[in-house]
Formats: structure tokens, sequence, C-alpha cells
């Protein structure tokens, strides 16, 4: 049978099954069913799990009134199109949006690897340019939202056709929206204790108490890269189809 | 048979292949902005739209997200469950062709 060296929660490292046995065997018998793996990282897939279904839930009941409508849908390309130096390029403030929030990913990426090699300055350094890069987003989506609000959209109707396309992309990009802000915040707090090297010196949390460590920053990089994850499907399912 | 790399302290990748992974999202962003700039249509649109976001999605969930380095147990606890979600999809699309059926049967002519 295939093994594989499985450190737990103590330190100890041993052979454990992997595959399909290594789930049997992890999911058996009274202990962590989740190896190598800290409880808050373990606890936060669990908590996007659920952000999952939430945002399914919304492209769903998008797809239901999209299908189920009898008046057109109005075309998105033309929608989001920017008047650019007298041209009319469509999509074009979204396709950006989508490449600053991809890019916001690559530097939390590099983040997370430079904080499990204690490099804490570049880690928070990366950490502020993915703020920076999440916060440009939410401003891009701010003047999006302002633009269609000027030109008569609302959540019961809008010029060019149905109905249900204001009350769909209200709620799917601002519930998206909310979720980059929040991001935002979570990022400059975990920022702060990485530069002052509270993770180092397992300095206190304010409101936990508990001593820190650099999980925190894998953690926080979950949380950016689901926010990511959601936008692909946004940007395919709701801008592009 | 070969043993999995011990991460004791978290995990640890090349910088290069983030790098590498960024690169093709942006590629694969550019490709599906550009279903959309050639007007591509029907059946070839959709399918390149989809092509593009499971890509996409599988690099950022894989690599970014290390769920490539991790144990089954939770591999398969966290990315079972949402395909309940296609479950969901098809009822509703059973649904949705019921609702416009009705609306065309009893409200006219639509699209």
């Amino acid at each position: 049978m295939a093994q594989a060296a499985v450190s737990d929660n103590t330190g100890d490292v041993r052979a454990r099954p992997a595959g399909w046995a290594g789930v049997a065997a992890d999911w058996s018998s009274d202990q962590r069913a989740f190896k190598e793996v800290p409880w808050g990282k373990a606890m936060m897939w669990v908590f996007l799990l659920s952000d999952t279904f939430i945002f399914s839930c919304f492209l769903l009941s998008y797809m239901t009134v999209r299908m189920s409508t009898t008046v057109p849908w109005p075309n998105p390309s033309e929608v989001f199109a920017l008047t650019i130096a007298g041209t009319s390029v469509p999509l074009i403030l979204i396709a950006i949006m989508t490449f600053i929030l991809i890019s916001s990913s690559g530097t939390m990426a590099m983040a997370v690897n430079f904080a499990y090699r204690r490099d804490r300055v570049k880690a928070a350094l990366l950490m502020l340019a993915t703020a920076a890069f999440g916060a440009t987003f939410v401003g891009m989506q701010a003047f999006e939202w302002t633009k269609l609000i000027r030109e008569g959209v609302r959540p019961w109707g809008n010029p060019w056709g149905a109905p249900q396309f204001g009350s769909s992309f209200f709620m799917i990009t601002g519930f998206h929206g909310t979720h980059v802000t929040i991001g935002v915040i979570f990022l400059l707090v975990i920022a702060r204790k990485v530069w002052r090297g509270d993770f180092d010196r397992g300095t206190r949390g304010f409101f936990t108490s508990r001593r820190g460590n650099y999980e925190a920053v894998e953690i926080m990089g979950l949380y950016w890269h689901f926010v990511d994850l959601v936008w692909v499907f946004i940007f395919a399912l709701f801008y592009l189809w | 048979m070969a043993q999995a790399v011990v991460h004791v302290e978290g995990q640890q990748h090349p910088i290069k292949l983030y790098l590498w992974v960024w690169g093709w999202l942006f590629i694969l962003s550019a490709c599906s902005y550009l279903v959309d700039y050639f007007h591509f249509q029907g059946y070839l649109r959709w399918s390149l739209i989809l092509l593009f976001m499971i890509i996409k999605a599988g690099l950022i969930v894989g690599v970014f997200m290390h769920m490539a380095w991790e144990r089954l147990a939770l591999v398969y606890a966290i990315l079972v469950p949402p395909v309940a979600v296609l479950v969901f999809l098809a009822i509703m699309v059973f649904e949705s062709d019921y609702t416009l059926l009705t609306r065309l049967t009893f409200f006219g002519a639509g699209p």
C-alpha cells in the first residue's frame, strides 16, 4: 500500500496510508481528520465551502430568471462597454477588473510563500500590494455601479430589456464586492501583524489573546484566492454568457 | 512508492510556479475576453467560456490554494459537496423551462 509521511499536530512525523486508503484511515477512529492542516485552515476551508453554496445560489437564481424570461436579456457586451478615445470598446472595464484581481491573487500567493520563509518585510509589502489591487477593484466596481445607475438600471428595471438584469447584477456583484472589501480590511490587519513581527515574537492577539503564527497569512490567502475564484465564475457566467 | 513531501512548516513551493500560474491566468482571461471581442456565438461561445472558466478555477484552487498538495481526506471533504450544486442546477433548468413554457402559453409570444 502506498504510504506518505505525515506530520500530526504535535510535530511527530509518521507514515500513513496515501490515496483512498488514506481517506478512510484519516476519517476513522477518533482522531483529527485533516492531517497536516492547522485547525484554522480547515475551518477557513469549511467556511469557503459554505460561501460556495451562497454564490452558487445567486448564480443559479440568475440562470433561472434569465432562462425563464420572455423579454430579451440585455447584451452585457454592450451594457459594460466603455467609450475610449471615441471608440466603444466592449466589456473593457470588466476585463481590466479581471486582470487586477488575478494580479492580486498572484501577489497574495507570493506573500504566503515569503511569510513561511520568515521574510516578513517582503510578505507584508506583497500583502499591501494585494490590498491595493483589491481596493482598486472595489473602486472600479463603484464606478461601474454609478455608471449603470445613471443610465437607469434599477433592481426592478432597465432601459434595454429583462428587468431581472438589474436585480441579478446588483445582488451578485454587490455581494462579491462586499467580500473583496472585507478581504482588503482583513489583509491590512494581517499585514500589520506581519510587519510588526507579531508572528515571530508570538504576540497575543487583540481579540483572541492567542499567539498567532504565519499560518494566518496562508488562511488569509485562502480567503483572498476564493474571492478571485468567485470572480472567475461571475466573469464567465454573468458578463460573458 | 514515492514518499510525499513533509510540510512541517506550511507549504513551500518555488516562486516560479506561482509566476507561471499567474501568467497562465492572464492568458486564459485574455482568451475569454477575446471570445466576446470576436463575437463568437452559440455553442462555440458557451463551450469556450466554460472551458476557460474551469481551467482558471482549477489553477487557482490547485496551485494558489495549495489543494493539489493536501491530503485526499481534505480534498474530498471540500471538493465533493459542490457537486450537489450541479444537481440543483439540473433541477432549476427544468423549472425555468417549465416557467417559460407557461409564460409563453398564457402571456403570448416571447423572443
